[in-house]
């Protein structure tokens, strides 16, 4: 983690003044001695070297070229996108380049260039840290571990950026990083007042792009939070957790890019290289063995449900499994999808850190649920229900009510205790087809009632479909 | 020395003016500052050579010094690569003691101090061959051949050989002469192009024996034989990566090869901690002892996922001149046809279907092609197994990877969606799914001689029940439940029992993740008869009723230790349920 020796070498700026080629995203001139991927400034717009062929560099202009004349002036910086790191960062609220956006000092520190190299793998740990978020359809049904990468599939109109945020906060972690990918101004507003309001105002920072700055510039987002994430997790042995929001803007901004370069596009006009450039991000995502750990909680925009589309399929094969947001209109609150979700690290943990009907509980319960989907379809084709399929479609409101709904906030044993009830209610214990040793113990205690959660913080968790305003006043409690 | 200077960068790709002549494929180093990186020749034209560089190209300049090395990309063969992590150029990992992998970084592919107990096969004066055995040492578990260089051509003699003693790995054991005299010494260790086959065979033989996994739905409906070919495409989360852990584990083979070929690297992780944990049931020593990771994950270079794959193939085909049964796994092929669709992207060439390079079908079915059981020069034989994944864009098997390795390999595991949404694990379609061994008359006699005379025949009747289960359910969908006769929910319900009695095995498991083809035939038997059995429903609800019965009491014996007490307990439970059942028909 140096930074790369050639380009210190440089001693003076040269200053260029002849363009000889401008497209809508790029400017290309005469230069010698430039290094590949370095800044430089355009006119004093920020602009990176994309391609270099004999003494033609041509340079990806941020902010778009609009304006910029032959005769612009252009200045070399000798590195590549860097970031200066210290403890000083905490608390603060950066634009991609990491120039402070909230009127404070500039911070000091080590200067690193972003985009560094990948974690060699036998020095990585497995993955063993349970975070707990009081969220069943998280804790019960997709377990998450520190180290680990997932995504929030969702539509544009669910509460995504609400749900991160309560995750994040919940998550117990020393320090949570915000990539903020295109996010609306009233969003940003939203995490940084959240944020700030905590206790401990200095476990957050914020990389924004908002949908004001230029698209392109998204692109240095993700590589600026994850630089400041290593710094914390391998210097500082902390467990950071970094939430990029929304990663398909990011990979619209690579779309424009590649498309303006005249790249062949594979599908959905997305660069060939579209899972490469995805897996380098989310792969930074690691538990080192000295404790410090970078976990990543991502939100990937989807239209209508689609997880076919080029960009949330890519995400779901690099990372390690993803949540849905869904809503059910049953019970009238969003939920996370039992079907589509998936956690492919919980079963590291489950019935062995957690209680040891775990996995057993979990995989009948999500069985059920199928059956009572089922149900749903005949009844919409206008047949008769039998009457296992009224008891599953009993189940299953109750089900998505007391376990699947995003404003659950209790513990697992909890949760499992709820899920015997559950079966207990409605159901024979040869019906769950659960190892018999679990039904020995577990069925005979369970009482078929699910009383009220009394601390359940319902109240304080509606933040489901409400305004900006309201959702600000929220009070999440620490763990 | 030939030299070059870079011309041009385009991410990965330089271009380099070349001061002399250079050979395609050729490997290169690119001086930056202090380290080289790695790169290969793709492309030449005129003095301009087109390279791939294996590394990032961050802060590279144009008049940067790049010097050829007259060879091309290749591995080092010796004893010390089982139980190796590896990444796709065969740098050895834990050499690497830093916890980022910087820039230039390289390093011995063995342990070159190495100390070995040879022991000689190969005697004076005997006519030798490349892949001629000259001795052995004992490498882990299995007898590590030290074998007469591939790149050797034509015969030669043994002019001397070392006696049976502890030597370096370098060091010469034996002295060759060639028919104009003159003479080379062997050591232990010798290098091989990856991109070329590794031969040293006699022949190429059609698949005849079972490679026994242990999991249901492949030993029984779709085996895979040794020296057999077979991909496994499904669209995210379906379960490739744990299939093929599953197929590493109890796979009864030699040596396993696994290439993570621009995956997670917490997965590797896994392997890393479990496979030294874990027993050998072939030989007694640790699972790590015969596997050898190829670890290039997702955020490595892409033109060293392309290496990847291979440098385990010629590692395979490595151990099986040695007359092993190797096994080579290769999670996800996908990623490496990926690569190089961006490199040929990148070199503007014509590009194919969804922009893949035109020559991808003969590129996979090259790969493909070398796997296979063969004979050995002295006559006995060897096997590749392989194993690729497939991860199709959306899911959608109509894509030209799928298509190109459809077409390239025997068995087909077609991992469903909807069954992997289900929780219905491992979610390989039995219908959609094939091995074309079931139509080998060898692959069947072999079948018919371990398993049982009328294997095949049983094993098609349970295909045809799933079918008709499956051609029940859409009618009952269709017109209702009590619109169709009973019988349909019983068809419906005996292919559940199938589907979650013998399909359906959770890898997690200890006691249900293996089973052995005794408790395979036992189970097959048992759930014909059933089949066979005609029940006297007065409703279709009691069919439910009964069947989830049934499976609830086989998914206990699925739980129990084969034979033990608890095994046959729920036996006899089942017994009991049917006879009760027989008595009211
Ligand atoms: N046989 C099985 N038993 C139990 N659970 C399974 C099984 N197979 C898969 N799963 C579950 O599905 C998850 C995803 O499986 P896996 O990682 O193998 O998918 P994949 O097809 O390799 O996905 P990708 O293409 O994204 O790599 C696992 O983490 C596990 O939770
Ligand atoms: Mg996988």
């Amino acid at each position: 983690m140096k930074i790369n020796k050639q380009f210190k070498m440089q001693s003076f700026k040269k200053i260029y003044t002849r363009v000889t080629q401008l497209t809508k995203a790029t400017c290309t001139l005469e230069a010698t001695g430039v290094g590949y991927e370095e800044m430089a400034l355009v006119d004093g717009k920020s602009a990176q070297v994309i391609k270099i062929n004999g003494r033609n560099v041509t340079l990806q202009v941020f902010e778009g070229t609009e304006g910029i004349k032959t005769d612009a002036e252009v200045m070399f910086l000798g590195k590549a996108p860097s970031l200066r790191l210290s403890d000083e960062l905490g608390g603060r609220f950066f634009n991609a380049y990491g120039e402070p956006i909230d009127g404070k000092y500039k911070p000091q520190g080590k200067e690193l260039e972003i985009g560094g190299p990948s974690v060699n793998p036998v020095r990585r740990k497995q993955p063993f840290d349970l975070i707990e978020t009081g969220i069943a359809g998280i804790d019960l049904n997709n377990t998450l571990l520190a180290g680990q990468k997932i995504p929030f599939f969702a539509d544009a109109d669910q509460p995504y950026n609400s749900v991160i945020a309560i995750v994040a906060l919940r998550a117990n972690a020393d320090r949570i990083i915000l990539g903020g990918i295109g996010l609306s101004n009233d969003d940003y507003l939203y995490f940084k007042n959240l944020f700030t309001n905590t206790d401990m105002p200095e476990r957050i920072i914020g990389f924004i792009n908002t949908t004001e700055d230029p698209a392109v510039e998204r692109l240095l987002i993700p590589d600026m939070t994850l630089t400041a994430a290593e710094y914390f997790a391998v210097e500082k042995n902390e467990k950071v957790l970094v939430l990029l929001t929304d990663m398909t803007l990011y990979c619209d901004a690579l779309s424009i890019v590649s498309n303006r370069m005249d790249q062949i596009p594979s599908k959905d006009s997305m660069p060939g290289s579209l899972y490469s450039d995805l897996a380098k991000i989310y792969e930074k995502s690691v538990q080192l063995p000295s404790g410090g750990s970078i976990t990543m909680i991502s939100v990937t925009t989807i239209s209508e449900g689609d997880i076919t589309h080029s960009i949330p399929d890519n995400t779901g094969y690099i990372t390690e499994g993803q949540l849905f947001l869904r809503r059910d209109t049953e019970i009238g609150k969003v939920i996370i999808d039992p079907f589509r979700s998936l956690s492919r690290l919980k079963q590291l943990v489950i019935g062995k850190q957690t209680r040891e009907d775990h996995p057993q509980v979990m995989n009948a319960a999500i069985r059920l649920y199928a059956d009572a989907a089922k149900a749903k379809t005949k009844l919409e084709n206008g047949f008769d229900l039998s009457d296992y399929d009224k008891r599953a479609l009993k189940f299953a409101k109750e089900y998505a009510r007391h376990l699947l709904a995003i404003d659950v906030n209790i513990n697992i044993s909890r949760m499992l205790d709820i899920s015997w009830n559950l079966f207990k209610q409605n159901f024979q214990p040869d019906e769950l087809g659960i190892r018999k040793k679990f039904i020995d113990e577990y069925w005979t205690k369970a009482t078929g009632v699910i009383e009220e959660d009394k601390n359940s913080e319902e109240g304080n968790m509606s933040f489901v479909n409400t305004s900006f305003k309201q959702r600000n006043k929220l009070d999440v409690k620490w763990q | 020395m030939r030299t070059g200077k870079v011309k041009g960068i385009i991410s990965n790709l330089v271009i380099v003016a070349a001061d002399s002549a250079v050979a395609q494929n050729e490997i290169c180093h690119i001086r930056l500052g202090k380290i080289f990186l790695k790169a290969e020749v793709i492309k030449v034209i005129g003095s301009d050579a087109y390279v791939q560089v294996f590394e990032n190209t961050r802060g590279l300049k144009v008049g940067d010094e790049v010097i050829f090395q007259g060879h091309l990309l290749e591995v080092t063969l010796g004893p010390g690569i089982l139980s190796k992590k590896y990444d796709g150029l065969q740098n050895d990992l834990d050499k690497v003691d830093t916890v980022f992998l910087s820039s230039g970084y390289s390093t011995d592919a063995l342990d070159m101090n190495s100390e070995w107990n040879f022991i000689p096969l190969a005697k004076q004066g005997e006519i030798v061959f490349a892949g001629c055995w000259l001795g052995e040492v004992k490498e882990k578990n299995i007898p590590h051949k030290i074998m007469v260089p591939f790149k050797l051509d034509g015969e030669y003699q043994i002019k001397s050989i070392a006696e049976a003693g502890r030597y370096k790995i370098t060091d010469t054991i034996a002295m060759l002469r060639d028919k104009n005299g003159n003479e080379i010494e062997v050591s232990m260790v010798q290098k091989w192009p990856v991109i070329k086959p590794l031969k040293g065979y006699r022949e190429k033989l059609r698949p005849y024996k079972l490679l026994e996994t242990g999991i249901r739905v492949i030993d029984m409906m779709n085996p895979m034989a040794e020296g057999g070919t077979g991909f496994i495409p499904g669209p995210f989360g379906s379960g490739k990566t744990v299939l093929q852990h599953a197929i590493a584990r109890q796979a009864k083979v030699d040596v396993v090869i696994m290439v993570a070929c621009g995956e997670r690297a917490n997965e590797i992780v896994e392997i890393f901690v479990e496979f030294p944990q874990l027993n050998d049931p072939q030989t007694g020593g640790k699972l790590i002892d015969r596997t050898v990771i190829i670890a290039n994950t997702s955020n490595m270079p892409v033109a060293s996922r392309q290496a990847s794959v291979y440098t385990g193939i010629t590692i395979a085909e490595y151990y099986r001149a040695m007359g092993l049964k190797v096994l080579v796994l290769a999670d996800s092929t996908s990623r490496w046809a990926q690569a190089l669709r961006e490199m040929s992207n990148r070199m503007e060439e014509l590009p194919g279907p969804d922009a893949f390079p035109m020559d991808l079908p003969s590129v996979i079915s090259n790969f493909y092609a070398r796997a296979g059981e063969v004979k050995l020069l002295n006559d006995k034989s060897g096997s590749i197994t392989l194993v690729g994944t497939v991860s199709p864009a959306g899911g959608n098997l109509k894509e030209p990877v799928t298509e190109a390795t459809k077409k390239a390999t025997h068995s087909f595991y077609a991992l469903s969606q909807s069954r992997a949404d289900s929780k219905r694990y491992p979610a390989i379609d039995p219908i959609e799914s094939y091995s074309k061994f079931l139509e080998y008359p060898e692959v069947v006699l072999y079948l018919q001689q371990t398993i049982a005379p009328n294997w095949k025949t049983e094993v098609v009747k349970m295909k045809d029940r799933l079918l008709q289960g499956r051609e029940a359910m859409e009618q009952i969908n269709i017109l209702g439940d009590d619109n169709v006769p009973v019988e349909y929910h019983e068809k419906f319900w005996k292919a559940e029992l199938i589907d979650f009695v013998v399909l359906q095995q959770d890898a997690f498991d200890n006691v249900d993740a293996f089973t052995s083809l005794e408790r395979l035939y036992d189970m097959q038997t048992k759930i014909a008869e059933i089949c066979e059995m005609h029940f006297q429903f007065s409703s279709y609800e009691e069919v439910g009723v009964f069947f989830r019965s049934i499976i609830n009491l086989f998914k206990q014996i699925n739980y129990s230790i084969y034979q033990s007490e608890e095994f046959k307990n729920f036996n006899r439970q089942l017994d009991k349920i049917l006879n009760e059942n027989k008595q009211t028909v």
